[in-house]
């Protein structure tokens, strides 16, 4: 167990250092450089040279990576020019409710796509399973935000019974829980038809092993076999999945607080491409990269607990 | 097509490796196929002794039966000959701002009313499916290409360079996709060429990846073996073992990849990522139609909401029928 999680934490940070090798170049091939991006382009040259000259941009690049990268290591992600605040405090600000809402919805979007994709893998080819693939293959052929606004026309202005923003969340102490319900529903829709297709065909799959059969031959109740054998198995890659699912979790994410104006990471990072604030919006890419690589060595690691077969494989 | 037909020389004895009762093999998921839409009866597998023709009719055979396929192709075409052809028939301006047309509700002269900027809705729709087209075919046909190169390469020198190209795709698979197009559209202008480069830029690395597990699996399959110990060299061995036995699932992950470029290009647009008017694209009417959900005008969310989540649909089920045909193949092999 230790030495396969040795290896995949080794995986994760070679991982994390191509991706902060990626966005150091993306930031050095910004079009006339980052300071222009700072200083717009009606600064003089004296100007330009001498931001350049203070930021060390004047360095050879290898040596400006490692300076970079020492920074943050250190957690220092760089100063936003626009909202005039280190960046690591704004996505300290900003980050936990993104994880509050990508946590969230997640555990919901498990909690039903698993015994949905059971029940459909059970019940393979009857009427019920199509009904079930088939609404599942409309909600993943609508755009999530199209999935909220259908929300917010149902649930906002229909029946007015929830607010179409979730602008307050977070303000203060207590609030309102509500905000939250669209945001989280909306994703959640977006996201189950993933699960719930991978569950119902792992579940078909695994019906097929030969130790199914056997489970069966010596008497086992169908209840047991299912519930002890093949939700088992099934899930053990169901997790793996989650964690490969992850990224696809936080694009989601910025549409849905971009759609509600919830006060997350995506929406920072977005309100950062449109002013180009350009620290911040590397700073979240590497933070959103970093979560994302860190739950998926999370589930990794539930993997390995639910399937001792891997602790002992090498991949 | 023959070199097709001939995946290797395997042994044709899994023929009848089918799921008991079952009309269809038991791996294959189809999301929405309809019971009833899978015909049992089989059409006759065609007259002629000759084995080439009767199995090209049987496969096709398998295409007939996909009857949900066909309807997903036609849809496709369809909304092509919509989006391309129709323009030169329902001739309206796309081009001019004309506010005392602005927002009217559909009528005998715009059937779909119109826009705030006052132009025919249904036109629009022309317009911006030609954009949304584009993308989906451009982005799968590029990424496919590129990912493929890049698995095979890995899957078939492997060793260091394996490990160097796959944990380049690791890392840019963890940047979650979206941020990663803002990233490098707020870097570069939008425009057509930038948003189908972006989304390429993202959507070649699961292919990378499932071309690179094909190949290495197949690398060590008995035909490989058997052709190298007869000397064929990696070319050989590449165009006539390799590629014909990836090409099937390839193109079942291209048409998948499709619609997912048409969906991320939808969220792009939502971003206020596009191509610069007058162009548009089904998500920025999509987006439009969102702004004016509160107003009421419900002609100008509804129409692009339905083109994005038919073609979506229509290009899923014919990649399901894609993949039923080549598992189908494989099952044989």
């Amino acid at each position: 167990m230790t030495g396969y999680l040795a290896r995949r934490a080794l995986q994760a940070i070679v991982v994390m250092l191509i991706v902060s090798v990626i966005v150091f170049v993306l930031l050095h091939s910004l079009p006339g450089g980052l300071v222009r991006a700072q200083l717009g382009p009606k600064a003089s040259r004296f100007a330009v040279f001498q931001l350049e000259r203070t930021e060390g941009l004047l360095k050879p690049l290898p040596l400006q990576y490692l300076i970079w990268l020492a920074n943050l290591v250190k957690g220092n992600l760089g100063f936003s020019y626009y909202m005039n605040q280190p960046v690591a405090s704004l996505l300290g600000h900003y980050l936990p409710r993104t994880l509050l809402l990508v946590g969230v919805s997640t555990l919901f979007t498990v909690a039903v796509a698993v015994p949905m994709g059971m029940w459909q893998g059970f019940r393979r080819n009857r009427i019920d399973d199509h009904l079930l693939s088939a609404s599942m293959l409309i909600l993943y052929a609508m755009p999530g935000f199209l999935l909220g606004v259908i929300g917010i026309i149902l649930l906002s202005l229909d029946v007015p019974v929830l607010p179409s923003t979730a602008t307050a969340f977070g303000s203060g102490l207590g609030t309102d829980v509500t905000v939250l319900v669209l945001p989280i529903a909306t994703l959640f829709l977006g996201n189950i038809s993933y699960y719930s297709r991978y569950m119902r065909s792992a579940v078909i799959d695994n019906l097929l092993e030969d130790y199914v059969r056997t489970a069966y031959a010596i008497g086992n109740p169908a209840r047991r076999v299912l519930l002890r054998h093949v939700l088992r198995n099934s899930l053990s890659s169901t997790v793996t999945m989650l964690g490969l699912t992850l990224p696809y979790v936080f694009s989601g994410a910025l549409i849905v607080e971009e759609l509600f104006n919830f006060p997350g990471i995506g929406l920072l990072f977005w309100n950062a491409s449109q002013t180009r604030d350009y620290p911040v919006l590397l700073g979240v890419v590497l933070v959103v990269t970093a979560a994302v690589v860190a739950g998926s060595l999370l589930a990794d690691v539930g993997y390995a607990a639910l399937d001792p077969r891997v602790r002992y494989v090498r991949r | 097509m023959s070199a097709a037909e001939r995946p290797g020389g395997g042994a044709p004895a899994a023929e009848g490796a089918r799921v008991p009762g079952e009309g269809r093999p038991a791996a294959i998921a189809a999301p929405g196929a309809l019971p009833g839409l899978w015909p049992g009866a089989a059409e006759p597998a065609g007259p002629g002794p000759r084995l080439p023709a009767k199995r090209l009719l049987r496969r096709g055979g398998v295409v007939w039966q996909n009857r949900l396929a066909l309807a997903g192709l036609a849809v496709i075409i369809g909304l092509t000959l919509f989006s391309f052809a129709g323009p030169l028939i329902y001739r309206t301006n796309q081009t001019a701002t004309n506010l005392l047309l602005a927002n009217r509700p559909p009528s005998a002269a715009h059937l779909l009313g119109t826009s705030p900027e006052g132009r025919d809705e249904i036109g629009q729709l022309m317009v911006g499916g030609q954009s949304t087209l584009e993308v989906g075919f451009a982005v799968a046909l590029l990424a496919t290409a590129f990912g493929m190169a890049w698995g095979a390469v890995a899957g078939y020198i492997g060793g260091i360079l394996d490990a160097i190209l796959m944990r380049v795709v690791d890392a840019m698979l963890a940047i979650p996709f979206l941020f990663f197009v803002v990233l490098l559209a707020s870097i570069l202008t939008p425009n057509l060429g930038v948003i189908i480069l972006a989304l390429t830029a993202v959507s070649w690395l699961s292919t990378a990846r499932l071309v690179r597990g094909e190949v290495l699996s197949l690398r060590t399959r008995e035909f490989v073996a058997a052709s190298k110990s007869f000397g064929a060299r990696h070319r050989f061995v590449i165009v006539r073992h390799l590629a014909p036995n990836v090409l099937g699932v390839v193109v079942v992950n291209a048409t998948l990849k499709m619609a997912d470029a048409i969906l991320a290009y939808a969220s792009v647009a939502f971003l206020g990522l596009s191509v610069p008017p007058p162009a548009t694209s089904w998500g920025d009417l999509l987006t439009t139609g969102i702004g004016q959900v509160f107003n009421g005008y419900w002609w100008q969310l509804w129409p692009p909401a339905v083109a994005i989540v038919l073609i979506v649909l229509a290009v899923n089920v014919v990649g399901d029928g894609l993949h039923d045909l080549v598992e189908r193949r494989l099952e044989r092999r």
